[in-house]
């Protein structure tokens, strides 16, 4: 398990934009009725896109609110589950895969990459309270190690040098496209592929 | 090596496009109809003829899985839910499925619906893979248009509707019941079993829970036949089945191969070799992190299929294969792993939320020549203890990988941890202060 605080300062009020609520409302009609508790993920998904990539406690109020749950089930899965951020982590989130297939690939330079660029420790934000790294386990991309996600997009194939690059540009202020850094083609081996080859050259 | 035109996944690379007008191209949704006319127990029957394995890391087979539904539709309404919670270390298969064959996975989402008679399909998506999900779900919203979905969907006469379940980062999800408290807005954390989800699944109804690969597969079976699917591969490892192949190789890759395939073959043909050459090659994980690793003189004749890799005592799992060469230190993947357990651990059962802590720690002295001659067996001891006494399978999943590099790699362990427990040699460390009371003579 994982041990996971909610942030010492905590803004005090927490309200959907109509925009969100349009979307929560959306998100509670894919379930049967009587169940609205099934859209809890979604909605603090949704209120962790609105509030800047985290969680307050008080949206996880507003959401048990919302849903007509009670309040501590509403923050037992926001501390559950990893993907929601429970203090602030920037506008982008670098997070950086260092589970075994990453890092026989190197994944540690990566990682030293953020501590050059973003901040020394992870989880604190860089000096301009942009974007904050963290290591975090598999994100599912094993074929296109090392990699890592920023936001939710992903970063494949990379080493320290590119790995720099795109940190520069988001230290900018810029969207890096994402996507594999060595130019390769989704999942397909590189400069060796033997199979479907009539499809590849139609 | 398979004949391209046996292979399910046409567009696994995306040559094609993931769209409906080139899935349609490429075969799918042309004769749906035909094939629900044809009857429940007939698509049951041929799943079952063509030996389908489940593809989620279990391998159960799909056809008896579908023939656990009730037969008639009670008070309760039947569920299929798809698992795309794909978070094993080494295995990244469902995702290309998501983004670039979504329509065989619509369409194999009507037909199993249609088999259990479920009018509701949730698909549960891991949430890292948010952009590989909205990618599913415009196939999703073309489907509907094209009114392939909704009511008498694909005009079949059965009403469907799916939705998109994302998780958020818990690797536990990935566990059936785990999933089913998921999506019912709760922690994740697994169910005891029975009563089993066929009976009393997703809100007490009874729901079917198949991989995302798996049901992906069905209407290609259907299509040309359980006898073709079961002539792949051998008896009772049919088929074909997507591999991963990661780490230390030339060409990192997914490839859809048939089952039975040699290893050797899957890493030298496909993967463009081990880094340094085969020589150079220290052991294989077969399939994804929760199966022990085999060292290097098995690998040269092992088979990949759920049979071969058991009685190696291993397993094809997701067929995850992840290729570990001489240049890396084994402990320390594996002390790797035993964190990455410790980190996804739900914390429900004791065993597996302490013990993953202490395999991991002592997995970290152990690579750094820290601990002591005993703890070898000691590490083994708490693997035993993990084992088989929790909720779930996930005691197994990270007990298994420790035990495999004790059982393949202990002479490694013990050249690099030689010294005797007992506080003796005035070494400063402070963990084993208190082993003078393990002291037998005293």
């Amino acid at each position: 398990m994982s041990l996971r605080r909610p942030a010492k300062k905590q803004p005090e009020n927490f309200k959907f934009n109509p925009s969100s609520l349009e979307a929560a409302k959306n998100i509670i009609a894919k379930y049967p009725e009587g169940k609205q508790q099934s859209a809890v993920m979604a909605l603090l998904y949704i209120a962790q896109k609105q509030n800047d990539n985290w969680i307050p406690l008080a949206a996880m109020k507003y959401i048990a609110k919302f849903l007509n749950m009670p309040y501590i089930k509403v923050y037992e899965v926001a501390t559950f589950y990893s993907m929601y951020n429970l203090s602030p982590v920037g506008k982008y989130f670098v997070q950086v895969c260092t589970t075994t297939p990453c890092m026989i690939r190197g994944a540690n330079k990566l990682v030293e990459a953020c501590k050059e660029k973003i901040s020394e420790d992870e989880s604190v934000l860089s000096n301009d309270k942009s974007c904050s790294w963290m290591e975090v386990e598999c994100l599912g991309a094993c074929v296109n190690a090392p990699m890592m996600q920023i936001n939710d997009d992903y970063y494949e194939d990379l080493d320290k040098e590119k790995t720099l690059k795109i940190l520069d540009k988001i230290l900018n202020g810029e969207k890096p496209t994402p996507g594999s850094y060595r130019g390769r083609i989704n999942n397909e081996p590189e400069n060796n592929r033997k199979t479907l080859m009539d499809l590849k050259n139609a | 090596m398979l004949k391209d035109q046996d292979r399910i996944f046409q567009n696994l690379y995306n040559d094609l496009g993931p769209d409906l007008t080139s899935s349609q191209k490429r075969g799918d949704w042309v004769n749906t109809k035909e094939i629900t006319d044809k009857g429940r127990d007939w698509i049951i029957n041929e799943i079952k003829d063509s030996q389908l394995r489940g593809r989620g890391g279990a391998g159960f087979p799909t056809g008896l899985k579908w023939s656990f539904a009730p037969k008639e539709v009670g008070s309760r309404p039947h569920y299929l839910v798809i698992n795309g919670d794909e978070s094993e270390p080494g295995t990244c298969k469902d995702r290309d499925i998501l983004r670039f064959e979504p329509h065989k996975l619509i369409e194999g989402c009507l037909i199993a619906s249609y088999a259990i008679q479920a009018h509701v399909c949730y698909i549960y998506i891991r949430g890292e893979y948010f952009v590989d999900g909205q990618k599913l779900q415009a196939a999703i919203d073309e489907a509907y248009e094209k009114k392939l979905l909704g009511k008498n969907a694909a005009g079949t006469g059965w009403d469907l509707d799916i939705y998109i379940h994302y998780g958020a980062g818990a690797y536990i999800c990935g566990e059936e019941t785990a999933l089913l408290e998921s999506i019912e807005g709760k922690k994740g954390q697994p169910r005891l079993k029975p009563p089993f989800p066929a009976l009393i699944g997703l809100y007490g109804c009874p729901t079917i829970i198949n991989n995302v690969e798996t049901i992906a597969v069905v209407p290609t079976i259907l299509r040309r036949g359980g006898k073709w699917f079961a002539s792949l591969g051998r008896e009772k490892n049919t088929g074909t089945k997507i591999f991963c192949i990661s780490g230390n190789v030339n060409n990192p890759c997914n490839v859809e191969e048939e089952m039975n395939i040699p290893l050797k073959e899957l890493i030298e043909v496909h993967a463009g070799g081990v880094i340094g050459g085969w020589d150079n090659l220290q052991a294989v994980i077969p399939g994804g992190s929760s199966m022990p690793l085999i060292p290097k003189d098995k690998c040269e004749t092992l088979t990949m299929d759920f049979d071969s890799l058991m009685a190696e005592k291993s397993g094809l799992g997701t067929a995850g294969v992840v290729v570990i060469n001489k240049d890396q230190d084994i402990i320390k993947c594996m002390a790797r792993i035993a964190r990455f357990y410790k980190h996804e651990s739900c914390g429900q059962c004791t065993p597996c939320r302490e013990g993953s802590g202490w395999m991991w720690r002592m997995l970290e002295r152990m690579a750094k020549g820290e601990a002591s001659k005993d703890e070898i067996d000691m590490l083994g001891d708490v693997t035993k203890q993990i084992e088989g006494h929790t909720i779930c399978a996930f005691g197994e999943g990270s007990s298994w990988p420790v035990q495999g590099l004790l059982r393949h790699f202990k002479d490694e362990i013990k050249k690099r941890n030689k010294f005797d427990p007992i506080v003796k040699e005035n070494k400063n460390i402070p963990y084993l202060v208190d082993q003078h009371l393990l002291d037998k003579n005293a």
